[in-house]
């Protein structure tokens, strides 16, 4: 039969797809409210302190509110584009993480259950064209609002992604040549057997990623699209209600997803350092894929935080300094890691 | 050009050097600079639940003061009136009946007292003009409200609790400023 796919499957990658859109959205949540902790603390203020303890419910509360808020769509937009923006926004912010290996093997049920959703040969790519389409949310929303400054936003935030696109790949290819691999599994098993995570390898080239990182995100310092201060929150002027939380959240999501992709390609992923994953499996069984999820989380965790810290600390650039520094600070930088990395490579003749 | 003051200060105007075009170094330092703060001692308050001590002159709502058996102090003579800046007290005199001994000291009393408090300025000159120690500023402030006329406080809302039959209430309304 040609249909001869096995029900279990289906059901377990439907389980595992359901807990990581899940745990994305929670955690995309959780880090609104840390964001405002972070902020809160930098600043020497106390922060959300009111909803439950420690201000724990605040997301929820911030939730409940945007669901209440009255959904406006503007007379002179165009209605299908402006509600297609920022669900396209989500979709790709959420569509990310379907590659990325979370843990091992688990075994489950008479199954061996991959905790990675898909097993693409070419995660990298994926990550990449998933990526660059995010931008797409944010420009159809802009265009559809029929507003010069979410106009203006739109077109800051497709020129910025362009340019850092370009500096991300060319370091991001200094970092295959490394690995010889695209598959992120591969990617990180290799970190995990060999000594040293890519970070070791890679220095510059992580830099130039997390630059980028930040760009791609829309994050401060690069947060020109959204520029509160100058656009009127750019992109998003006119959205209200829970269309305008998706663009939030979708944010949000994409550092949670860009921190799992830096974690993956330059720290080792899921794997727990200083300790050899083989034995603790000998040793405890299930449990040290939790222990590795978790390890993934931590990582993830001081990833976005350091993303909050920057976003608290730095003011934003200004057009021509962020095109400045894309095309002829990044994008020579990446070259010269590229060409540097290929011709130690050469010389070693891996 | 002749300067305007001898303030002037002549600003350098050098072009970067390659550690200052780094940028790198820079950013980090700002950034020990905000992950220092996360330690410090936050200034805020959590305000409902802790309150600052006001100093011993603050002067805050009005009290209407009762003696030591529940009975009103005014007798309604309006100097408290005469001397407010602000005309923001508003009173009207009644003769005490026979059988109200226990509600008010003295023969004539205040049927109705008014303080306007969006007029008030809590210059406490009333409390200074008061000759019977009725009125006296206490250490709470004014509440906000919506509407203008529910800042025209009454005697409901300004005489304090009865002190034989609401001892707690009367000891918290009292506070630190009235004359013991």
């Amino acid at each position: 039969m040609l249909l001869a796919i096995d029900l279990g499957l289906i059901i377990e990658k439907l389980v595992l797809i359901l807990i990581v859109v899940m745990g994305s959205l929670v955690i995309a949540m959780y880090a609104t409210y840390g964001e405002r902790k972070i902020a809160a603390a930098l600043q020497d203020r106390r922060g959300p302190n009111r909803a439950g303890p420690f201000g724990l419910f605040q997301p929820l509360a911030d939730g409940l509110k945007l669901f209440f808020k009255e959904e406006i769509i503007p007379d002179f937009s165009s209605k299908f584009l402006f509600i297609l923006g920022p669900s396209m926004a989500m979709l790709t912010a959420i569509m990310t993480s379907a590659v990325v290996p979370w843990g091992d093997t688990i075994h489950f049920f008479d199954r061996d259950i991959s905790l990675q959703i898909a097993n693409v040969d070419v995660g990298i790519l994926y990550v990449f064209g998933v990526v660059s389409m995010g931008v797409y949310g944010i420009m159809i929303g802009s265009w559809a609002s029929n507003n010069k400054f979410s106009l203006m936003g739109g077109l800051r935030a497709a020129s910025q992604i362009i340019s850092y696109e370009l500096a991300m790949g060319i370091s991001i290819i200094a970092l295959i040549m490394v690995t010889g691999q695209l598959d992120l599994k591969e990617i990180v098993l290799q970190q995990q057997k060999g000594n040293w995570w890519n970070i070791v390898y890679q220095p510059l080239g992580f830099l130039i990623f997390l630059i980028c990182a930040f760009a791609e995100c829309n994050r401060a310092p690069f947060d020109l699209a959204e520029a509160e201060s100058e656009l009127i929150g750019g992109y998003h002027t006119e959205y209200s209600s829970m269309k305008l939380g998706f663009y939030l959240f979708a944010e949000y999501i994409n550092m949670f997803i860009s921190s799992v992709i830096m974690s993956t390609l330059f720290f080792g992923g899921y794997d727990i350092p200083f300790v050899n994953e083989q034995h603790l499996q000998v040793s405890i069984g299930q449990w040290a894929v939790l222990l590795q999820v978790l390890c993934l989380l931590a990582k993830v965790v001081c990833f976005i935080f350091f993303f909050m810290w920057v976003r608290w600390t730095i003011p934003r650039f200004r057009y021509d300094q962020l095109m400045n520094l894309g095309w002829k600070v990044l994008l020579p930088l990446a070259l010269i890691n590229m060409l540097a990395t290929g011709g130690v490579l050469l010389f070693l003749n891996k | 050009m002749q300067a305007l003051t001898n303030r002037v200060k002549q600003v350098e105007r050098k072009p970067l050097s390659f550690m200052e075009r780094l940028y790198l170094p820079a950013i980090f330092k700002g950034m020990l600079i905000t992950f220092g703060h996360m330690f410090k001692k936050r200034p805020t308050i959590n305000y409902p639940e802790k309150k600052r001590p006001f100093s011993p002159v603050f002067r805050g709502l009005h009290v209407l003061n009762r003696d030591a058996e529940g009975r009103e102090n005014c007798t309604a003579c309006g100097l408290c009136a005469v001397a407010c800046p602000a005309e923001a007290i508003t009173m009207e005199a009644a003769e005490r009946k026979s059988g109200e001994e226990n509600l008010y000291k003295e023969e004539k009393y205040a049927a109705k007292y008014e303080i306007n408090m969006l007029r008030c300025i809590f210059c406490g000159l009333c409390e200074e003009a008061c000759p019977k120690d009725a009125i006296y500023l206490s250490e709470t402030f004014a509440p906000s409200d919506y509407q203008r006329k529910q800042f025209i406080y009454s005697k409901d809302e300004l005489l304090i609790p009865h002190p034989v039959n609401e001892p707690d209430a009367y000891q918290k309304a009292l506070g630190n400023r009235a004359k013991k």
